[in-house]
């Protein structure tokens, strides 16, 4: 039978298990690993390496999330999840954590009972083409076939945008990056979209990239982030003040390099609750004091994070723009550690 | 009887409905149905409980919202505008369309295949086996991704068909075939072609009164006449005149590249393609097997005694063999159809859009109705499987062996 049928069965039967009991922090804390559900493989977000150990931008945050509560940033089993079966595999139990490239939206919100913890890329949907078809614009795709994959908002937005500029198209639904990739490079279709950061992750694993090319538009917006069920609070606390612990030790610039020297004590009193040592923050989202000091030990702030993976530095090369920090005219931004 | 008299004579005491053996199994039964009842019930309100404590409850008012998506295979007007219920509809046609068309050619296949198998000709019986035994023993899943990575790899893309350097041209300037499907000729229905359309069905009609005739002819004056060659003339010749007749008003239309890709005429996609043949090319082994075992259980004194009474090897086979051997091969045949209909919903590895696509694929996923979906979904498709066993059974009585 074919996956999302499965999943949707099991979402039926671990509905029937009443899988939304509160308490998800205890349930992980007893199986001594977090369960996070990720994309199946986009380079730069979440992919396993030759050694079979994932690693990116998304898988970070997952890592950050485990180091957290159970103190070990290796503690996480990496559920791939497709576009279509991501929701099903969290609404389920099956996963503890969502964090797949998510588009925060009003009904995933409102309908499907997801909590969005944050944003932690903002992005929009784009267009890639080989730059051989000679197309320089969006509204020039009329007739076009194009790739998209099911189960997300690409899929809405298409059709919209389409409909909006009176132009017809042929979509190819795909299930992964991966077989999205095979089609559009072997011509079955004309176009591929998605995320423009995950264009980008795409296009920097071809032998021939430089044949590609992003077209100007970006049709919609796609905050992205990680999310966990409605109905359990405090473990959406803990994975919204995760992304925020990594956003404001950037702001406050404190480092992987620096972390030891920071968690020392310093004269910053905003710093010293983060790491720890003043006040009780740990306490009342129900962690040790320390556990900021490991989330950022992980892999380093939110910016050192998004340099590793998917930076300038990347072959992936995106720049900051709006992911920057708001200081810096960006829109990451947390609240206050008081 | 005796029985009878016996319970009225004695008085009834409850144990009896234990100890009694009259009462026993009885008993028996109706506590196990009681509690059978009981567990589905508890499951039905533990399923609406957490449904409803999820913030969920079951309720089917999301099929009248908009869809939001678009469906690129559609034999029903729609548009991303229309609601759930028509684009589950869209891809119940689909599956059907995939599902009957599977089994005609896996039909012709299988019985091509079944009766070659038995051939004298050492090589095209090995050849047969060889092929039964490939197909029947891969699952069908990596047939169906197997033949569409094939076909996207292996043939051209539209592009290929473009400018003077061209390295791919088509076929007879009428057929092209891509990786992105095939594009046939299509008809194009002008004025005046009603008529046409009509005679052609009243030519149908006719050649079933004539094979009445025919028949009824050949068992009064045991002549034989050349049944095919009429029956194929009143088919094509009325329609073909009168096509001409109303001024030829059903003109071809022919695939043209037209930006992107191919436009007018047929297209057919390439998913499509890709699970009809894997799924025909699958089924079609286990029907030759059963054809085969059809024929096999025919005794060879059957054919030795028609041809006897100087029958020809194909009327006997026609005539005496196949009729009998039908009443083998139906009931299996039945369960091939039904495999290869539930098969189809493997259509997603493809993205050809059924209705595990559709109702179970993109609508489950943007409206998080998975309990819904699924039991739509299960429902279609028992509601299919059940019409085609009935169709199957009714037509398995008929040729079934006659007590008189
Ligand atoms: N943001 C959109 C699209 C998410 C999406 O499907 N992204 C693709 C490309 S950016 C992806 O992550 N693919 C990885 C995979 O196939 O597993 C949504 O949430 O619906």
């Amino acid at each position: 039978m074919k996956k999302s049928v499965l999943l949707g069965t099991i979402a039926a039967v671990g509905v029937l298990a009443g899988a939304a009991s509160a308490g998800t922090l205890d349930d992980v804390k007893a199986n001594g690993v977090l369960k996070c559900g990720v994309s199946t493989g986009l380079v730069g977000f979440a992919a396993p390496d030759a050694n079979g150990v994932w690693g990116g931008f998304d898988v970070t945050f997952c890592r950050a999330v485990a180091a957290a509560v159970l103190g070990d940033s290796d503690a996480v089993e990496f559920v791939p999840t497709t576009g279509k079966t991501r929701f099903t595999a969290l609404a389920s139990g099956e996963i503890d954590l969502l964090a797949r490239n998510t588009t925060w939206t009003f009904s995933r919100d409102v309908d499907l009972k997801f909590t969005f913890v944050g944003v932690n890329y903002y992005d929009g949907q784009g267009f890639m083409v080989r730059k051989d078809l000679g197309v320089t614009s969006a509204t020039e795709l009329d007739g076009a076939t194009v790739c998209i994959q099911t189960g997300t908002t690409t899929e809405l937005n298409l059709a919209d945008y389409f409909r909006a500029n009176g132009m017809s198209y042929e979509p190819v639904p795909i299930e992964t990056n991966a077989e999205a990739q095979q089609q559009y490079l072997s011509g079955a279709c004309d176009v591929y979209t998605t995320d423009a950061s995950g264009l980008a992750a795409t296009r920097a694993t071809f032998e021939d990239a430089d044949a590609h090319t992003l077209l100007p538009e970006i049709i919609s917006k796609e905050p992205l982030g990680p999310l966990v069920r409605h109905g359990d609070d405090q473990w959406g606390d803990i994975a919204r003040w995760t992304l925020n612990a990594l956003i404001t030790a950037e702001e406050l610039g404190v480092t992987q390099a620096n972390l030891a020297e920071m968690a020392a004590g310093t004269s910053n009193p905003e710093i010293n609750r983060l790491m720890g040592t003043e006040g009780s923050l740990g306490e009342m989202i129900g962690l040790d004091a320390e556990w900021a000091q490991r989330v950022i030990g992980v892999a380093g702030n939110y910016g050192e994070v998004f340099e590793a993976n998917i930076g300038e530095s990347t072959a992936i090369g995106l720049s900051r723009g709006l992911n920057a920090q708001w200081t810096q005219g960006g829109l990451i931004y947390s609240p206050p550690f008081r | 009887m005796a029985m009878a008299d016996q319970t009225a004579s004695g008085s009834f005491r409850l144990s009896m409905l234990i100890y009694d053996t009259r009462y026993r199994s009885m008993t028996i039964q109706i506590i196990v149905l009681m509690l059978f009842m009981l567990g589905a019930a508890w499951l039905v309100d533990n399923m609406l409980t957490n449904l409803a404590a999820l913030g969920k409850p079951l309720g089917f008012r999301f099929l009248s919202d908009a869809a939001g998506y678009d469906i690129n295979q559609r034999l029903i007007e729609y548009n991303s505008q229309d609601t759930h219920l028509r684009a589950a509809v869209v891809g119940l046609l689909n599956t059907l369309l995939v599902a009957f068309l599977g089994c005609v050619i896996a039909t012709v296949l299988g019985v091509v295949i079944g009766v070659m198998r038995l051939s004298k000709n050492w090589i095209v019986a090995r050849l047969m086996t060889v092929y039964i035994e490939t197909f029947r023993n891969v699952p069908v899943l990596l047939w169906i991704v197997f033949s569409m990575a094939i076909f996207i790899e292996v043939l051209p893309q539209p592009n290929a068909f473009r400018g003077d350097a061209a390295t791919a041209s088509m076929l007879f300037d009428a057929f092209a075939f891509t990786n992105r499907g095939f594009y046939l000729p299509g008809p194009i229905f002008g004025d005046g072609s009603m008529a046409v359309v009509v005679v052609f069905l009243l030519s149908i009609v006719g050649i079933y009164f004539f094979g009445k005739w025919a028949k009824a002819r050949q068992e009064a004056t045991g002549e034989i006449l050349p049944t095919f060659w009429i029956k194929l003339g009143i088919l094509i010749l009325p329609a073909v005149i009168v096509h001409f007749v109303m001024g030829q008003p059903i003109t071809l239309e022919y695939p043209e590249l037209k930006g992107f890709n191919f436009q007018g005429g047929i297209y057919m996609r390439n998913s499509l393609i890709a699970l009809l043949v894997a799924l025909s090319l699958y089924t079609a082994a286990f029907i030759a097997e059963a054809v085969r075992a059809g024929i096999m259980a025919i005794s060879h004194g059957q054919t030795e005694a028609a041809s006897a009474l100087g029958l020809r090897p194909k009327r006997t086979m026609s005539l005496v063999v196949l009729p009998q051997a039908m009443r083998v091969i139906i009931p299996p045949l039945i369960s091939q159809y039904l495999n290869l209909t539930k098969n189809s919903s493997l259509a997603i590895a493809v993205g050809y859009m059924d209705i595990t696509g559709t109702l179970g694929g993109i609508t489950l996923n943007q409206t998080g109705r998975e309990m819904e979906c699924i039991m739509l979904l299960m429902l279609c498709y028992l509601i299919i499987s059940l019409s085609i066993s009935m169709v199957m059974n009714i037509y398995n009585n008929s040729v079934k062996l006659k007590e008189r």
